[in-house]
Formats: C-alpha cells, structure tokens, sequence
C-alpha cells in the first residue's frame, strides 16, 4: 500500500497555486469460481487497478481516471481532468473535503487467511455448496450456478488539502441458484453466505436457504387482488432500506429532488421507526474507517422515533445544504467521481421474531422476495410497485405459496404503517442490514 | 505464422497474439481466446443549471480464456505487452493442468466485417459543443413550464477498439462508436413530485444529433413530468393493456429475450427449455434479434467473440424456431454461434446476450387499436423490467401511462409495475400494430451490462396484472 500511496501524493502534489488535485488509487485482486454438476465451469483470476484524479480550479470540476497503475498515465490523467474542470460551469459549493479533525474508526477489515487461502481449496467449497443444494431435497431439479468469489481491495486517497489515507479490505462470498421441480411446476431460489474471511462463511445455511427458498413456493399460484399486511423477509427490507437511503442523500434533498425535501423534523414514520447509517460498526460488511473522500466513518442518525433527523452528506453536498460532510462520500471504484451514499443501514430491532410476528397477522403475505425494484419504485415520488412472491398468512399461519403478483404502496404511507420491526437482525453484504419488517395497508395486485 | 495484418494490431503485435495462442495450449486445452479492448469514453453531467462535471478515461487491457473440456480458465491484465499476456495466459491455462484434448491450432486469418460508419468522432467535437447540448436542454425543459423544478441531464461518448484472436485461426477487430443523452425533469404540483425522463442512444458519433435534436428530448421528459401531476394511483388487478411502439419491446426483451439465451436452455433453466417447433405466441407474432440492424443501441459488426452479428429469427409466426448462441453454447451442440457472445469489457467473460430484439410489424391501425379497447391501459413509455428465466415470471414499469375508457386516451396514471408470465403474456397478444419504433436500453445480467436496443409495433396484451393501488 505505500506504493498506492505514494503514486497518490505524487500527483496531488502537481496542485499549482489556487487549484485542488485529489486522487484516489484503487487496486483489487479477485478470484471466480462456478462450478456445474461436479466440474468447475468457470475460473477467473484477475487483478485490476487504477487512478481517479479530480481537480477543482476557481470553482469548477474536471476529472479523468486511467485504468492503470502507471505513474505517466496518471499525469496524463490529472492533465485531461484539468482540461476538463475548464469547461465546467462555476460553482460556489465545488470543493474537495478538508481535514475535520473527526478520528477515524480502528477497524480491522483484513485478513491474512483469505490472502493464502489456496485456490484448490476455493474450489472445494463451491463443489460442496453445489453437492449440498443438490441432496437437499429430492425436488430439486437443477444448480443453475454454485459459486465462490472473493476479492482483496486496497485504496488510497491524497489530496493537495492534506488528506492523506488508506485502506485495505477482504471479502469472500458463497452463491447458489437452485431450481425446483414438481410435475410441470417449477420454482427457484438462491442462498448465500458472505464473509471477510473463508471460516466466516456458513455454507449449510447457504445451501439450507438455496432449497428452502426454491421448494417451499412449488405450488404457488397468483393470488386474488387485496389489501393486506405485508411480512417482509429479511433480505427484502435491506432492499427497502437501500431504496431510503437514496431519498435520504443530502443532495437530492438540497436539490428538490427527494421526498424528504423541506420536511426536517416532521414526524415521517411511525414511533417505532428508527433508522442509522453506522459504519464503524465492524459486524457490518460497508464498514469502512474513512469515506470516499478521506475523511473519517462516523454513526450518523436518519430518522429517530420517526422524526426526521438528518441526512447523509459528502464535502459538496453539505457545502450545497449550509453544513457540513458527515463523511458519506461513497464511490463505484476509480472511474466515478464521490457520490453521496449509505454504507451500514440499520433499523433499530424490535422485541419479536419473524414467527411471532407472523402469528400477530390475521390476513397478509409473507414477502420472499421482490422484483422489478429499478422500475417501479420512483425515490422521489415516493411511488412503491413491485413484483412479489412468498407465502399468504390466513390467521397467523403461514398458508399456500403465492407468485406473479405485485405489492404498493408509497414510500411515505409505508413508513407510516409499519406495525413491527424484528428482533431477528442479520448482517448481508451491502449498505443495508436484513430485519423482519411488517407494513399494513398495501396493496397486493393479483387476479 | 502466416498473417494477414489488421486494423488493430497496434494494440498487440501479431506475432505476440500466436505467441500467447501458443503459450495458453502449451498444457494442453481445446481452445485459447485473446480479447484485448482500448477504450476511451466521455461524459458530461449537467444538474442543478449546472456543467457539475466532465469527465474522461482510458481503458486498456486484454482477457485471455483457456478452454479444457466443459472449464473454462480465464484471466485478464491491464499490461498489453507480450510479459503481461504470457502471464495472464499461464493463469488462464491452469484449468487446464490435467491435460486436455491437446494443442490444435489454426493459422490466424482475419474476416470480419467492416464496422458501422462514423462521420463525426466524438473526439474530434470540442467539448464545448458538448456542454451546449446539455445547457441548450436544461433551457429547453426548464421553459416547457413554471411546474418544473429541477432537470438534469447526462452526455456519454465512448469508442470502444476490439481486436479478438483465437486458436481456431480467427483474427477479428470492430471499432464501436457509440454517443447517448439523456434529460430527467422533476415537476412540483399540489400532489407532491413526479419525474418524466426521454433519453437518445445509438451506435454513431455526434452526427446522432442532426437528425435527433436535442430539444425533442427534454421536452419529451418535461412533458411526462408535468402530465403525471394531475396522474392518479394506477389501478390494482387485471386489465387489457395497450402498448405504444418503442419502449414497449422491454416486454419482449424480458418475456421471451432472456429465456431463448442458450445458456440458460442448455442448464434447462428456461421455460422455453425443449420447445423448438412449438407454439409460444400468438399467431402474427414474429420475434428478431439483429446485431447487425444499422446504427441502433444493441448493434456491433462483430460480436465480442469475433463472430460477424447477424439477422436471427427467433419465433416465427408465433412458433419458436431458434435460441441466441455464442461460441461455447454452440459448440456444445455443434452448431455454430448465433452472433450474440458478448461481455462487458475486457475483464469480464462473455456468455449469450441480445442485441437489437424486436417484434416485427403487424397491419393493424395503431389508433383502432386504442378505439377498440373499451377499457384497459394505455402505456407510452416503459422504464425498464427483470424476469426470471425458470420460472417465465416478469415485471416491466410503466412510466408513462394513461387510462382508456371507451376506446379513448383519458387520465394519467401514476408509476406501476406490471407483472406477467413470459408465455402467458406471449399468447395473449390479439393486435399487432403497422407502425415500429426501437428503443436504447442497457441490459444487466450475471454482473454485466451491454447496450441492447428493443422494438415493437403498437400492441394489446388482452390481460395483464397491473400493480397499482387503485381498485381496476
């Protein structure tokens, strides 16, 4: 990582008087593996890296990446991002972050075991996983995939303001596609398991889910139009969650283009409704020690007891709104300037568990899984459709398997309706923590 | 090795392509694939009223796969010289350490088509040029109405030089041009917000623009904005729908598209697993896919295989007369490939992927179509959709939509999405309009996105389940 470093400081020392040079070095190595009855079907072992270099110059931005650790590419790349910053419009608010004296998280996302892991072994466990789906359960007819990834990423970010930081990570992960028949009756389902390092990862559970997901739904039938309550699964509140983060980015609020726009304060969900964005915490697989732009991680506050408290804000977003960064600068690797973004969603749990919770339903719908997310549900609009499949629950049990509908409502009415967060908090890769969440009065289209 | 010398080989000598095919057989594998890319791409982001940011880079870098029997081994490096392609070529050929068919290759020969014609690189246009059309469109939304209250638009070039070499002999390269804008607006009403966006793509340099002015596009967004403020919930149940050509062919693209990809039939994880030469749509139904369809968004003169793209009929008259094949899938069966082997980039594999897919036109008034339907929903634009191959279920999201009572266009509806089951859907279409209109997408699967264009004609599905709010 010196050498990231290093490239780093060399460049952003090229800053000429009056003008600001970040630039961010990112390099990641990553490993493949599929495998189909019994065989591997695809390995890739790959390494990528390169340089994203941003200049701001009397008020206007220019940025240029090159995908590549080459010190002359990297010049060449600050020279094209200056160009660039000149036909910019001027504006007040461009700027890089400044040194805010907030002290990072110590946070330890690395481990040595996944760096010597052997490839072999790798192989093992995706042969394992697939071989488990498989004897789960007679009525799976088919693994359309098994696979492990893993990937080791180190960055580093200078900046002619005098950041100067950087940080490494590990992550390995098991997925598993499987497909169940009965008669002419087919249905799928997936399961995984993610870590930062191979003992971390629970491949029974994985597996486990893979043939419960696909089999329990073998039968399911679309169902009549009704309002009802909707159980969302774990894993489709983080979907929702990640879909309210975007809503709650300090600069689609400052620009008009955000539900939340001018309601700071409001009473937006219900009382049991409270919502954090914490990436020091070390269980949450966005935890990071700083953000995207170097400054430091810190626990920020969204929405408390369903008051609206805060919003996420990198350095230009805050500028734009009159306050500052909260340090939620987030990118999409070397290519992309910093965007503004969530890294560790979580709801604050409940007393109950996904089966209490169910046996509290007189009539609603247990909510597997969701479709259709980029097309139907507008962040600034609030509008909520989705496609839906899962379970119906008749008198708080869970009764016959349910496909082909969809479920609405709108981002506002749900946070007012909710009528239970789970106690059963799971940690999922992404920017968003699994949690069972109940909501009444949606609408499920049907028949 | 005898060689004919491409247009390409700047990007790696052709001696060292044999070298590297060479060296990636040298333990044995039935098929080496160099895949090495140089791409340069800009755009412009304008928000706010403002130019926020322009933005350049330079990808470059090769894919090497090494193919043992049913594994494939594939590795990718940034380093285009002959050092960095024999390393990625060993990690290739690890898969292949337990010996495979044996070294069988082809003198490298090239044939390929010419790539499609560009009269103006987007390089060569000033990047102030550039920044008016996004300034020229924020004007134009902004004075469509005082309703509008934010807009925001986006430029994309990018020029994309591929050169593939394999170990059957095959030297191929394509030089993809390709330029795209988009405008989103945001409107403010006693309702709350709505969004309307309009975007242009196509497989051209900044000549895209002569024929497609600029101002078209943000007024179209700014029109679906202000329209949806007086929108109402849209209704909740079964209806007849209509489609407006263009953006409608998503609901092929996701009804039938992914599910006539090999791959997924060869796995027996489509529905349409095993029905060549029956009926899957109805009668008048006839479905395309053309990589080689002039400038529109999913074109390329060669696939990322090296293969020439091609017209490939897909269902004929509503019968299935054929899947979408890249190289692997179709050797399995031995056939050969369809044109549609595709990836992302040069770190990525590729697998079977559409290009341009589309229902070709039927004779029937698009307007009689509408007048015909008592009561259902007009749809004019839809805003993308996701399906599941196995099981043939699909959702696509209306974005701008309208209600019809008595054969007649009346209220807006709000944002939906709707659902159906890919062979469902395909039997229930009763009329195929005369006209035709492609649309831009971008298509995502297993990780990757591809540009891929869809098309339609005019068409009514007789029932489709609306996921609305509002009793139907």
């Amino acid at each position: 990582m010196p050498e990231l470093l290093g490239l780093a400081r060399r460049v952003a020392e090229r800053a000429t008087v009056g003008e600001e040079v970040e630039v961010y070095v990112a390099r990641g190595r990553e490993t493949s593996i599929r495998v189909f009855e019994g065989a591997i079907e695809q390995l890739t072992a790959a390494e990528s890296a390169g340089v994203g270099v941003r200049v701001i110059s009397a008020g206007r931005q220019g940025f240029s990446y090159v995908g590549e650790l080459d010190g002359f590419a990297a010049l060449e790349a600050l020279r094209e991002a200056r160009d660039n910053a000149t036909f910019a419009t001027v504006d007040e608010h461009a700027g890089l972050a400044s040194p805010d004296g907030v002290e990072p998280p110590v946070l330890d996302l690395w481990r040595q075991e996944l760096v010597s892991f052997p490839t072999d072994d790798k192989v093992a466990l995706a042969l394992d996983l697939e071989r488990r789906v498989r004897a789960g359960d007679p009525r799976i007819r088919q693994v359309v995939s098994a696979d492990y990834l893993d990937g080791l990423g180190e960055e580093a970010i200078a900046t002619s303001r005098g950041i100067e930081v950087t940080s490494r990570s590990t992550g390995c992960y098991l997925f598993v596609q499987a497909v169940a028949g009965d008669g002419d009756d087919t249905q799928t389902g997936f399961g995984y398991s993610v870590g930062r390092a191979p003992a971390d990862l629970d491949i029974e559970a994985a597996a486990v889910d893979a043939v419960d997901r696909a089999t329990r739904l073998l039968g399911a039938k679309k169902a009549r139009s009704a309002k009802l309550t909707a159980v969302l699964d774990r894993r489709v509140t983080a979907t929702l969650l990640g879909i309210l983060s975007g809503t709650l980015s300090g600069e689609e609020v400052a620009k008009g283009r955000s539900l939340f726009t001018g309601r700071m304060g409001e009473q937006v969900g219900v009382d049991e409704l409270t919502l954090i964005d914490d990436p020091t915490n070390p269980l949450a697989y966005g935890a990071s020690q700083h953000d995207a732009e170097g400054l430091a991680c810190r626990c920020n506050s969204l929405i408390e007891g369903g008051e609206l408290k805060g919003f996420l804000y990198n350095t230009y977003a805050g500028r734009l709104a009159g306050t500052s960064s909260t340090g939620s600068a987030v990118r999409g690797g070397f290519r992309t300037t910093p965007g503004v973004g969530a890294r560790a969603l979580s709801l604050q749990p409940g007393r109950h568990d996904q089966a209490e919770i169910i046996a509290e339903v007189s009539e609603g719908f247990l909510v597997q899984s969701i479709t259709g997310v980029h097309s139907g549900v507008n962040p600034v609009s609030g509008d909520f459709s989705v496609g839906a499949e899962g379970l119906m629950i008749r008198g708080g049990e869970l009764a016959e398997p349910v496909r082909e509908v969809t479920i609405a409502s709108t981002i506002q009415r749900m946070l007012q309706h909710i009528v239970a967060v789970g106690s059963d908090v799971e940690w999922l890769p992404g920017a968003a923590t699994g949690v069972t969440l109940a909501i009444d009065d949606i609408a499920m289209s049907g028949s | 090795m005898p060689l004919t010398v491409g247009p390409l080989t700047d990007l790696v000598e052709a001696p060292t392509l044999g070298r590297v095919l060479h060296e990636s057989l040298r333990r044995g594998g039935d098929f080496a694939e160099i895949f090495a890319e140089d791409c340069s791409s800009s755009s412009i982001f304008l928000d706010d009223s403002k130019v926020e940011e322009l933005s350049s880079g330079r990808d470059r870098g090769a894919g090497i796969r090494v193919v043992v029997g049913e594994t494939t081994g594939f590795a990718h490096t940034a380093d285009l010289s002959e050092k960095g392609l024999l390393t990625a070529a060993e990690a290739a050929a690890a898969v292949a350490r337990e010996g495979g068919a044996g070294v069988r290759e082809a003198p490298l020969s090239r044939r390929a088509p010419e790539p499609h014609q560009v009269t103006t690189y987007p390089s060569t246009v000033p990047k102030s040029a550039k920044v008016d059309l996004l300034l020229l469109a924020d004007d134009t939304a902004r004075s469509a109405g005082g309703a509008i209250v934010q807009v925001s638009a986006g430029y994309g070039d990018s020029r994309r030089r591929i050169l593939v070499a394999n170990s059957d002999g095959l030297l191929a390269s394509d030089d993809r041009v390709r330029t795209r804008l988009f405008v989103t607006c945001v409107a403010s009403g006693d309702g709350g917000l709505q969004t309307g966006s309009h975007s242009l793509a196509y497989t051209l340099g900044f000549e895209m623009f002569d024929d497609h002015p600029v101002e078209e596009v943000a007024r179209q967004a700014a029109r679906r904005a202000i329209t949806k403020l007086d929108a109402r919930p849209a209704p909740s149940g079964v209806l007849p729908v209509v489609l407006k050509s263009g953006t409608g062919g998503i609901i092929f693209h996701e009804a039938c598209g992914h599910g006539l990809e090999a791959d997924h039939i060869l796995k027996d994880s489509s529905v349409y697993t095993g029905r060549l030469g029956q009926v899957v749509a109805s009668r008048g139904v006839t479905l395309v896919d053309d990589g080689s369809l002039g400038p529109n968004w999913g074109s390329l003169a060669i696939d990322d295989e090296g293969r020439p793209t091609q017209r490939n009929v897909l269902i004929q008259d509503g019968v299935l007369t054929d899947y979408m094949w890249d190289y692997l899938r179709a050797r399995k069966e031995g056939r050969t490939s369809s044109g549609n082997g595709r990836r992302q980039s040069y770190q990525d594999l590729p697998m079977v992927r559409m290009t341009n897919t589309f229902l070709l036109a039927g004779n029937e008034d698009p307007d009689e179509i509408v007048s015909q339907t008592p009561h259902g929903v007009y749809v004019a634009q839809l805003g993308g959709g996701q399906v599941n191959t196995a099981t043939g279920d699909f959702v696509f999201g209306m974005t701008e939509a309208y209600l019809i009572e008595d054969g007649r266009i009346t209220e807006p509806l709000r944002n939906a999405n709707l659902i159906g089951n890919g062979p469902d859907v395909l039997s229930k279409i009763d009329a195929i309009g005369d006209d035709f209109e492609m649309w831009p997408g971008t298509c995502g699967k297993d990780g990757q996105n591809v540009s891929v264009g869809c098309g339609q004609p005019t068409l009514r599905v007789t029932g489709i389940t609306i996921g609305g709010t509002a009793s139907a």
